[in-house]
């Protein structure tokens, strides 16, 4: 018996997620049996399935020198806004002094 | 369709696939694998869920309900095919009957199809939706039993029910019929 | 990782999954419980399997046809994540029919009547949906996400159970009987249902994050649920020393231990009928699954 990973889609529109896996000789019957396991009462609108031997599994994401610059948290920008408005705001001022 | 032959012909699909239902849930909990068993498990419910829907068209006619024509006839009275009354605990049996009966089924839904009763060719092809799945499962099986003496074996023991007379007037389909309406009969007319 | 790290992991709602290291004591206590759940549903299927043949109406055929089906498809899931941690579920169905894998006590009693088929469905499954809910948080997260599916399927159950018990309660005086008759041989085993009163610091389920619900919680809360569901029906509870306190807590005669023991080692009165009805179709079929299904 071959493992297949099942992969759902709840309804059009939504992404494909993993279900759960099931055990069959071939896809023929992975099918069959991966349809009413995952689908008798209609809840999904489609599903992938997949040997678990195709699945690539990729899990080492290594990040040693910090390059933040390439997320949100990466970013400050409180202090350099405060100077901006602070000049703005000064230079409000100094024209209306004149 | 005049009303009697319709009736009949309903009353003939309905008690066929109500047995063959009946039959085929009894796989439920102890077929040979718990994938098989799960989607075995749902053409024995589709089978029953098409006797019902066939009930309820012959039930508006007699005046009666859906229910009453499935459990509260007599057991002489039902129409089904001898082929579907057989108890078959065997897995080569059980597919074997499968194969059989969906070959015989398809014939008989692609006539109902082409019938010019509106509700009787509607019920048909609804039918056929659920019932192109269940001839792939016969299929996918006898294809991977095909050189399984025991399941040629059962196949040429089970051709000849196919052909033979309908009718229910059997000891065992008594026996079905007793066990089927054991908790039914032991109040008439209730609510369950 | 070292065990203590693995601890600190797990009791920080850390998360486990099939590929990940785990200590000896995790896997193997994993695979006992997880097993037993397993066995649990295939056992189950057998006392209402009997009356899918005998249901009365065509909605109720279908809906118990369901219901025992749902119970398979959950096995298969159990199995599945079984197998991921190391255990074949051959090995797993052998041992059963063995005699040698424990499964839960209420599914060695018989099932006498059409009133243990409402009874069944309504309060054995709200007493396994409490313990199931709980699994939801379980530290093994490929466990966790199948109770997802499970705990969905089976508030079907409960609605279906509580459908025949109504029906049969608003019907004649014989229907109301088959239910308050099913209860009262139903009770005991129900209160023994959750287990021992073990306290979470001393379970050690409870220490690995594999179980969240100390067994006496659960049954309180079994107790708080459906104690006022019986009796709003009109029908009693079997326990003349059954009754609330003011600080919520339920108190109850003290359920059999005795009993419970005896049962889950399998000599409960049905428990030696169905395992042999389990190996019979276990063996007439290892044909179609070593021959007929061999890839």
């Amino acid at each position: 018996m071959i493992v297949w990973e099942v992969f759902r889609q709840e309804k059009k529109g939504k992404p494909f997620e993993h279900a759960g896996s099931i055990e069959a000789p071939d896809a023929a019957f992975a099918e069959a049996w991966a349809r009413e396991q995952y689908g008798r009462r209609g809840e999904s609108e489609a599903l992938w399935i997949v040997a678990r031997d195709a699945v690539h599994e990729v899990h080492d994401f290594p990040d040693e020198f910090d390059l933040k610059y390439r997320r949100v948290d990466g970013y400050s920008l409180k202090a350099r806004l405060k100077e901006a408005r602070g000049r703005v705001e000064a230079g409000a001022d100094a024209s209306r002094a004149r | 369709m005049d009303e009697s032959k319709r009736v009949r012909t309903l009353l003939e699909l309905a008690d066929d696939e109500l047995v063959v239902g009946w039959r085929d849930s009894e796989w439920t909990g102890i077929a040979p694998t718990l994938e098989e068993d799960v989607a075995f498990s749902s053409i024995a419910q589709n089978e029953i869920g098409h006797a019902r829907a066939a009930y309820e068209l012959a039930a508006r006619e007699l005046g009666t309900t859906a229910d009453e024509l499935a459990f509260d006839r007599s057991p002489g009275e039902y129409l089904c095919s001898p082929l579907v009354q057989l108890r078959l605990l065997d897995w080569a049996q059980a597919i074997a009957r499968r194969y059989l009966y969906e070959q015989a089924d398809r014939a008989r839904i692609e006539a109902l199809m082409r019938s010019d009763d509106e509700l009787v060719a509607g019920l048909a092809a609804k039918m056929d939706r659920e019932e192109v799945y269940h001839r792939m499962h016969a299929e996918l099986w006898a294809e991977r039993l095909r050189d399984e003496p025991r399941f040629r074996e059962a196949i040429d023991e089970l051709q000849p029910y196919l052909d033979a007379e309908r009718g229910s007037g059997t000891p065992l389909f008594t026996d079905l019929w007793e066990e089927m309406t054991s908790v039914r009969r032991s109040a008439p007319g209730a609510e369950w | 990782m070292t065990e203590a790290e693995f601890i600190e992991h797990l009791h920080g709602g850390g998360q486990v999954e099939a590929g990940d290291w785990m200590p000896d004591e995790y896997r193997a206590r994993l695979v006992k419980f997880v097993q037993m759940h397993g066995s649990s549903e295939l056992m189950g299927v057998l006392p209402e399997r009997e009356w899918i043949l005998r249901a009365p109406t065509l909605q109720r055929k279908l809906a118990l046809t369901a219901k025992v089906q749902d119970e398979v498809g959950h096995a298969q899931l159990i199995f599945r994540v079984v197998e991921d941690l190391g255990k074949p579920r051959e090995q797993c169905l052998s041992e059963l029919v063995a005699g040698e894998a424990k499964f839960h006590n209420v599914f060695h009693y018989p099932t006498q009547t059409w009133g243990d088929v409402g009874v069944i469905a309504w309060l054995v499954d709200a007493a396994a949906i409490i313990s199931q809910k709980a699994l939801l948080k379980c530290s093994y997260a490929p466990y966790a996400r199948i109770m997802k599916k499970i705990c969905w399927e089976e508030s079907f159950h409960i609605l279906h159970g509580r459908d025949v018990v109504l029906t049969l309660v608003n019907g004649t005086e014989a229907q109301r009987e088959l239910v308050q008759e099913a209860i009262d041989r139903w009770w005991g085993p129900l209160m023994q249902f959750h287990g021992t009163k073990i306290a979470a610091n001393d379970d050690p389920m409870i220490q690995w994050r594999i179980k969240s619900q100390a067994n006496e919680d659960a049954r309180q809360q079994f107790l708080e649920g459906y104690v006022p569901q019986i009796r709003e029906l009109g029908l009693t509870v079997p326990d003349p020393a059954l009754r609330r306190r003011d600080d919520g807590v339920w108190e109850y005669t003290e359920p059999d231990w005795d009993e419970l023991k005896a049962v889950v080692t399998g000599h409960g009165p049905r428990s030696a009928e169905r395992l042999a009805l389990r190996r019979r179709f276990l063996e007439q079929e290892r044909w179609v699954r070593e021959a007929v299904l061999a890839a």
